[in-house]
């Protein structure tokens, strides 16, 4: 056996054999489940809805303990996630629960970008589990499993139909995570409504190509019941954590003035039925799902974006190590060539701008020499001015001493002789009032 | 209690049962309400808030209408981008031959597309649009047919799935408080328990304080009334935001057929006080001051809108009419400092040319006298 190849072993029939007595493998699911419990379970629950629409208190509710939690604002200006990882423990089997919840989800003016952190999370982790299983030492038994397994969108019951947010964020979510719907505080729509709001919401997921998880049918175990509660989606659930006597049990309800509202009573709300198919039934199929689907189209897109390509069986296997050298330079080479273009791009700016500057200076200087010349001018006439003004000035202060020494030399004379003498004597008075101002 | 009954007139008999001297002017709010009568009264009532908050509901159940028969409603896929409209539904109805005539308008795509920025300017625009119209009316020169379009009350439903107000009920409300009375309610009340109203109720009425919405308050009662009606009011006051559910169905209750939703686990009656508020609003609303709602928008909303646009119009008359300054301004560009070092130094030589230019005149004028 030992000398053959192994090619020739792919080409063989398998053959059947029957058994003749009592070998013992078939305890092999026995180990692996003692394994599973030795190591404990991990499981990721990410509650996207808006605030107040009771995910805390479902939360609560589906696994009855009470997790801390402070009530949320309205008025975040961003959709945060908030991840919680609490340690439960029921029988022997230990649960490391990890309860993500959005906090301002719906509350912003403006949703449009509302469901990038939530696109944004998921993938962190995705990308967490690959690095970790890409690496060269690796840990993977180890590991903390952060991937979300299974996506709870909490419907607001308005009973007509879904809002524009619920539909954009999961078809954005529906290829990268579990999303079972569910309706949120359904005490408040009729059975009625709820059997009309409940088709419409399916028919608007199913026209708009939004995949949600379907619960397995191909087990026979379970595929009857489970067919039966893909009839039921979305579930109509109620969360209470109050307790309330009816009848002679004490059970968890609220209490309303007409009325007493059951959580687990089936007829009441679909509550039950939620947690059947959570933490019952499906939970290790929701893990499984995560991983084999999500996480592997995940790693497909983000491997095929690096350059790898999976190894076709007639060429040379591509070695991870080189195709990761050889894109590695590149990427350097890439990061080079953008330093020297934005280096080159600001001392173009920078030359640009001087220019700009200098070109200003130039005008202001311009103006400034405009407004010196126009100052200048102005100057000019008002010295002109001033000179015509002082030749009035002298011309007048001339007439006035030469009236004044006419009337002191004839002080006698009568009024009409001493004009007579003006106006006959008038160039001889000049004169000598020029000849006076000469001397001056 | 009806308005006539307070005010019938009572002719003040002696002991002997002879009339005093009775004018007889006391008969007025009698001929008041006969007129009134037969004009009719009109009443616009605008109801804003999210997609599938039971507004219709509430309406048809608060008239004891049906008025949206052919209601269709958007696919959420449709809704991602819608705007808002409105819509106006108007019926006359009448009781005890007193006739209204009712309008109701809708603004449907409020609140429900992704990207809400904005979404009450289609409210407010309408809002403005009605007071425009009026205002036009009043300002004309025949005056008998004044329809009167105006929005008279607001109902704002909050989601009672929250925590108190949200970003966009803050911004509505803001932008509305100053055009038309705001009602707020909280809408589809069965899904919280008593003490779950209460302590929202008083979330809501300390955001609104806090952020200083201005809502319709009731007016004081009179300090002559009774004690009973002091309390009442009271009581009334404390309990607002109203908690409310409508229902277009009727069940059959104790014996009796009322308005209710039927539910697995009981019936929720529409008018049972311990249910919900739904009896109060309809006082408020329509029995006791629906023409108080009338009163402060034409004389609070109204005027204001009107002083606005009178304002607004008058400014602008002043601008076309402003004279243009003799100096042609020099338009600097930004000045680097050398520049304006010397623009000052030249400034100051100008300064003291003007100086002596004025002594010189100063001296001129001394010496001509």
């Amino acid at each position: 056996m030992a000398a053959r190849d192994v090619d020739v072993f792919s080409n063989e029939e398998k053959r059947i054999l029957s058994l003749g007595g009592h070998v013992g493998f078939d305890s092999l699911p026995d180990q692996l489940v003692s394994k599973s419990v030795r190591q404990g379970f991990c499981f990721n629950i990410l509650c996207v809805g808006e605030t107040g629409i009771g995910k805390s208190t479902l939360m609560n509710t589906l696994f009855n303990t009470m997790f801390e939690n402070e009530e949320a604002s309205h008025y975040q200006n961003g959709v945060y996630l908030r991840p919680r990882t609490y340690d439960l423990q029921e029988s022997n089997v230990h649960l490391k629960l990890t309860i993500v919840d959005t906090v301002g989800f719906g509350d912003q003016i403006n949703k449009e970008d509302s469901y990038k952190p939530i696109v944004d999370y998921i993938d962190t982790q995705f990308e967490n589990y690959l690095q970790e299983e890409l690496k060269i030492k690796r840990f993977l038994f180890n590991y903390h499993d952060t991937r979300i397994h299974i996506c709870l969108y909490f419907i607001a019951p308005t009973g007509h139909s879904l809002k524009s947010l619920d539909l954009v964020t999961m078809k954005k979510l529906d290829s990268k995570v579990n999303i079972i719907p569910i309706i949120a505080k359904a005490d408040t729509i009729s059975k009625s409504e709820l059997h009309k709001f409940k088709i419409k919401i399916m028919s608007e997921l199913v026209s708009n190509g939004v995949q949600i998880y379907q619960f397995p049918t191909d087990d026979e175990a379970v595929s009857e019941i489970n067919a039966s509660m893909n009839a039921h989606l979305p579930f109509a659930v109620v969360g209470s954590m109050e307790e309330v006597k009816v009848g002679n049990k004490t059970v968890r309800a609220r209490q309303y003035p007409w009325g007493v509202v059951q959580v687990e009573n089936e007829s009441h709300c679909d509550f039950v039925k939620l947690r059947e198919m959570l933490t019952r039934v499906n939970m290790e199929d929701l893990r499984e799902q995560t991983h084999a689907r999500h996480y592997e189209l995940y790693r497909r897109c983000k491997l095929e974006e690096m350059g790898f390509k999976d190894a076709y069986p007639d060429s040379q296997p591509f070695s991870l190590q080189e195709t990761y050298e050889a894109k590695r330079k590149e990427f350097l080479e890439d990061l080079q060539r953008n330093e020297e273009e934005m280096r080159q791009m600001f001392v173009n700016k920078v030359k640009e701008t001087e220019a700009e500057l200098k070109e200003k200076e130039r005008e202001l200087h311009d103006k400034f020499e405009q407004l010196k010349r126009m100052h200048q001018e102005e100057k000019r006439k008002v010295e002109e001015k001033r000179k015509d003004l002082d030749e009035e000035m002298n011309a007048f202060n001339r007439k006035k001493v030469a009236a004044e020494t006419l009337s002191l030399s004839q002080p006698l004379k009568k009024d009409k002789d001493k004009k007579k003498i003006f106006k006959e004597e008038p160039m001889s008075s000049l004169a000598m009032a020029i000849e006076g101002s000469a001397f001056k | 209690m009806t308005t006539s009954s307070r005010y019938r007139s009572r002719a003040p008999r002696s002991e002997d049962g002879e009339e005093k001297d009775y004018v007889g002017f006391a008969t007025l709010p009698n001929q008041v309400h006969r007129k009134s009568v037969k004009k009719g009264f009109d009443f616009t009532l605008m109801v804003a808030g999210e997609s599938g908050l039971g507004k219709s509901t509430l309406v048809n159940s608060l008239f004891l209408t049906d008025l949206h028969k052919d209601r269709k409603l958007l696919n959420a896929e449709e809704r991602i981008s819608q705007t808002v409209e409105i819509t106006k539904h108007t019926v006359d109805i009448e009781e005890k031959g007193v006739k209204l005539k009712l309008t109701i308008v809708d603004t449907p795509g409020f609140g429900d597309a992704v990207n809400n920025t904005e979404c009450w300017r289609a409210v407010t625009g309408y809002i403005d649009q009605q007071f425009e119209h009026y205002f036009r009316d009043e300002s004309g020169l025949n005056r008998k047919n004044i329809q009167d379009n105006r929005v008279h009350c607001c109902l704002y439903f909050i989601p009672p799935f929250g925590h108190g107000l949200r970003p966009v009920d803050i911004e509505f409300m803001k932008a509305l408080q100053d055009k038309v009375n705001v009602v707020p309610l909280i809408a589809k009340a069965d899904c919280l328990t008593p003490t779950e109203i209460k302590k929202l109720k008083e979330r809501l009425r300390e955001e609104i304080d806090k952020y200083g919405i201005k809502i319709y308050q009731f007016p004081d009662c009179d300090s002559d009334e009774d004690e009973d009606f002091k309390r009442q009011d009271k009581e009334l006051k404390d309990s607002t935001p109203f908690a409310v559910i409508g229902s277009n169905t009727v069940v059959e209750t104790r014996g009796q057929r009322v308005r209710g939703r039927l539910y697995p686990w009981g019936i929720v009656e529409v008018e049972n006080p311990a249910h919900c508020d739904f009896v109060k609003l309809r006082n408020i609303l329509i029995r006791t001051h629906m023409h108080d709602l009338k009163d402060i928008t034409s004389d609070c909303h109204y005027e204001n809108y009107r002083a606005q646009c009178i304002q607004t119009m008058t400014s602008k008359m002043n601008a076309d009419k402003r004279v243009e300054s003799p100096i042609p301004l020099l338009p600097l560009s930004t000045p680097n400092d050398e520049a304006e070092k010397l623009i000052k130094k030249k400034d100051e030589e100008l300064k003291r040319m003007q100086q002596m230019l004025q002594k010189m005149q100063q001296q001129m004028h001394e010496q001509d006298l």
